[in-house]
Formats: C-alpha cells, structure tokens, sequence
C-alpha cells in the first residue's frame, strides 16, 4: 500500500513539532558528553568566533575547505554530526541558489556546456562558486558546532562575560525561550485550522494561509514576547544572565584555547596572504 | 494602630489604547491578607494584579507598597527592585509565558540566581521548592513538555522558592482539572496567614474557601469590597456584575429552565 500522502497543514504541523523536538535537542546536546561538551564555553566561543573570522577573510579554497574538514572531525567527536548534517543541506541549497549564476557568468576557460541552455560552465566560476558554499559551510558548521555543543544560558553568559551588550544578550536570550511558546502557538493554530478543513487546499488557499498564519503568528508573537518579558521582570530579571555553574577554566582548557589560537593564526595567515 | 498597607491604591487609573482598565480605584490589603478580587472577563482583574506587581503603572493616582512609592523609577533603582521582587512573587494566568528555562530545575533557580544567592542557598531553596510542590520528579523535564496542572505547580514553585511575603495569583486554577485545582488550593490553604494573598478568580466557590476579603471589580472601578461570605450572599451584587451562571438546566423534578445560580 502506498503511503498516505500528507497535506499542507499536516506537513505544517509535523514540521512544527520536529522544530520543537530540534530545538529541545540542542540544550540536551550541549550538556552531552561530547568531545568539546566538556570545555569551558568562553574558550568555544573565542576559538569558534576565530575560526569563523579566518574561514570568512580566506581567499583560498583548500585552506577553507580545511577549517570545514576542522569542524566535521569537532562535529562526530562531539557526537553533533546529525543535526549539523541537516544544517548542511539547507546551506547548500541557499547558498547554491544564490552562487549559481557565477559558475556561469564569470569568465574563463570553459569546461562543460550546461545541457539545453547550452551556457558554458567555466573554471573561474566553478571556483567561486566552490568558494562560496565551502565557506558559508564552514562558517555555518563552526556556529553550530558553538551552539549544539554549549548550554544555552552559559553561552550567554560567556558572551557576557566576553563583555558582549546585555541587550543584545537579552534579545538573545529571550529569542530562545520565546520559540518554544510561538511553536506551540503555530501548533495550535494549525490543529484548528485542521479540524475545521474538508478535503485538501490548492495551492491558492495554502498560499493564502501561509501568508495569514505568518501575519497572525507576528502579531500574537510581538504579545507574547511582552508577557514573557513581564514574567522574566516578575522574577527579578534586570538584563544579565546568571548560572548555578561558575566558570573555571582547567589546563585542558588552557591547551584547548590555545589550539585554536593556532588553528586560528595559522588558517588567516595561510589563506589570506599571498 | 493599623500596620502599614502590604499595598495601598489611591486614585489609581489605567488605560489601554482602546478601553480603561482601572478607573480611579481606591483600595488597600493589609499585610497577611488573603484577598479574592472577582470580577468578569474585562473588568480590570489583570491589569489590577499587573500594576500591584509593578509590571505597569497607573498613568494616574498612586500605589504603594509597605509605604513606599511603587513607580517605574523606584522599581529602576537596583536595591528597591531586588526587594520587591523578592517579596512579592506573581503566577501568570498562562504559565507558559512563565516558563522558558530549558527545565524544571533552571526554572525555578531562575529568581535566585537573579537574586545573587550564593549557590549552596540556592540548590537548598530550589530543591526544598520542588519537595513542597511534589514536583522532585519532574526537576530534569523541559517545561513545555509538562502537563497543564504540573506547569501551574512548577510556575508556583519557581515563585515560592524566593519566599516570597505577597503571592500574586491571576486566575490560578483556570484549565486546571478538579484534581490540580484541589492540590492548588490546599497549596494556598498552607500560606494562608504566613503570606499575602492576592487571587483573581472566577470561582467564587475557591474565593470563598480561601479569602479572608473579597474585591468586586467592574469595568475598572470597585463595585463591592467586604468579608467573602458577604459578597457571595449578595446575589444581586453578582448578578449584576456576571458573576452567576446564567444557563439551561435540569431539575430533579426534570423540568428544564434557566436562572441565575451558583455552583458551590
């Protein structure tokens, strides 16, 4: 038997509800006990923004594609691979979206001919192109890595300790705890919809709810956010994070910074200098 | 000598863009008090609980808390803030709104940790919050993923856990099944002169069981303050003020009619 075909809402909802299961994941994960689970968050988050900055500034492919290949061996070490993964193919698709038409607009030596268009692929841009995605993957993976191998509040507690602003902190803060509620909002909003449906929508209608459930959503989410911020305040909340975990950091975490000074120093150097 | 109002209103008057939710109201709750404030839908409950919690301020008139000025101003200055919210706890009629911490256990550490108490205070006062909830087992669960009543008993513990000498409750058994509703009053009955008590509630059954005083807001202003049993006797008063159920119903004798009546 063929497996039933699923329609828009109900793929809405099973989509909503494997967000909630992401998003609940990634706490877990970051107190797993994982390869960079068990180091200092301030470390992370100077060695990961470092890695990101040389991935970012690097001019050659080989040299990003090597602080890509860092950051797959963090990623099974770590026991993250899954989720990051699934990162993967969403920045593979948007980023090829969008660097596509330089494999072919750029000049240079042709090296195949795209079939029907007939338009020449050439090696310059197959190279760009390349470029691009290796390090919108490399950066993209490195953040992740951040964040699935980091409690939520000691990440923003080292970013306050990193003398980040408390009010993007807070907006921060606040953008995390707020998404379960809003899931749970759609949720809702999907499931009534559901039960109040005969047969399936056409492309038309499932338009035009999109459109109205995102309205909807932004308007109860600007509310909510309110009242969760009063509930914070209620409970003494003025702007800056606390955790029952102090920070200290250990030998390893001396040795670890300081691999990834190096890791850091050494991907700049080589990729950016001549 | 009275003692010094837990808080005292004078003249206090809130609007929203589109209607006004507290209208000149006059009122004071002495220390200990167990009040009910009652009222329909829309009658200014919330916002009433909103402005004694300082999480907005009358654009007109006073309110002060033991005496001292409850404004935006004083609530900036650290020292006053860390006090207040210390001691007056507030539960949200919705307590998802209340809960976003990753569990149970981060929930309820929240408000101490925001107090700066020293960790081995906090592990105590958290663990014995849980304990006095009989919510220990949950202390590792994410909060969204809790039922109904255990989201009201954590969103209670993380309040309680600071000790709080004033518990703000909006509508505290709404949705709740009979059985979370009993836990959460017998709950209540245990603070019960140690605390002051402010609950907003449609129940007049659970106002009556717990409040010492009952406050009958319409349309923003005071329609009736005095002893519970009192304001619960006056069907008048609460006819007009939708406080009765107004429905169909069948007698014994199997004759159907409607009329106001309660449920007691």
């Amino acid at each position: 038997m063929w497996p039933r075909r699923r329609d828009f809402i109900e793929k809405t909802l099973h989509r909503l509800a494997e967000s909630m299961e992401q998003a609940a994941r990634a706490d877990d994960s970051g107190a797993g006990s994982g390869f960079l689970q068990r180091f200092d968050p301030r470390v992370k988050l100077v060695g990961f923004l470092g890695l990101i900055f040389a991935a970012a500034a690097s001019q050659k492919l080989a040299v990003t594609a090597a602080i890509f290949a860092v950051g797959l061996i963090f990623a099974v070490a770590s026991r993250v691979l899954v989720p990051i993964a699934r990162l993967w193919c969403g920045v593979l698709f948007f980023t090829g979206a969008v660097v596509l038409p330089a494999a072919i607009l750029t000049p240079g030596h042709a090296l195949f001919r795209l079939p029907w268009a007939g338009w020449a692929v050439t090696d310059n841009g197959l190279h760009s192109a390349a470029s691009l995605i290796v390090r919108a993957e490399a950066t993209a993976t490195l953040a992740a890595l951040l964040v699935l191998t980091t409690r939520w509040g000691h990440l923003l507690k080292a970013l306050r300790v990193l003398r980040v602003p408390a009010l993007f902190v807070v907006i921060l803060g606040m953008t995390y705890r707020f998404i379960f509620v809003l899931l749970g909002i759609a949720q809702d909003f999907f499931e009534a919809r559901r039960a109040r449906q005969v047969g399936s929508l056409d492309g038309r209608q499932r338009r035009q709810m999109a459109v109205s459930s995102a309205a909807i959503l932004l308007s109860k989410s600007v509310q909510l956010s309110g009242e969760v911020y009063e509930a914070m305040q209620a409970r003494g909340f003025r702007g800056e994070v606390y955790t029952l975990d102090e920070f200290r950091l250990t030998r390893l975490d001396w040795c670890m910074l300081a691999a990834f000074v190096v890791l850091t120093i050494a991907a700049f150097g080589m990729g950016t200098l001549p | 000598m009275n003692p010094t109002p837990a808080f005292a209103l004078a003249d206090a008057t809130f609007r929203y863009p589109e209607s006004t939710a507290l209208d000149g109201l006059n009122l004071s709750i002495a220390p200990g008090e167990c009040v009910a404030v009652l009222g329909a839908n829309g009658s200014g409950k919330s916002t009433l609980l909103r402005v004694l919690a300082g999480l907005c301020f009358p654009e007109r008139g006073r309110v002060e808390f033991f005496g001292e000025p409850l404004t935006e101003a004083a609530l900036a200055h650290g020292a006053f803030a860390r006090n207040f919210r210390r001691r007056v706890g507030v539960v949200f009629q919705n307590p998802d709104v209340q809960l976003f911490n990753a569990t149970v256990f981060d929930e309820v550490a929240f408000g101490p940790l925001q107090m700066g108490w020293p960790k081995a205070q906090i592990l105590e006062r958290v663990h014995g919050a849980l304990a006095d909830l009989g919510i220990g087992e949950l202390k590792d669960r994410p909060p969204h993923r809790l039922s109904g009543g255990e989201k009201k008993r954590v969103a209670l513990a993380s309040v309680l856990v600071l000790d709080p000498d004033v518990l703000l409750l909006d509508e505290p058994t709404a949705a709740l099944d009979p059985k979370s509703q009993g836990q959460i009053v017998d709950f209540l009955f245990g603070c019960i002169g140690r605390k002051t008590i402010v609950t907003t509630t449609h129940s007049l059954e659970i106002a009556q069981e717990i409040a010492d005083r009952a406050l009958v807001l319409e349309n923003g202003r005071l329609a009736a303050s005095g002893p519970t049993a009192e304001i619960v006797a006056d069907t008048p008063l609460l006819e007009r003020t939708h406080l009765l159920h107004v429905h169909r119903h069948r007698h014994a004798s199997g004759a159907v009619h409607s009329h106001p009546h309660r449920h007691l």
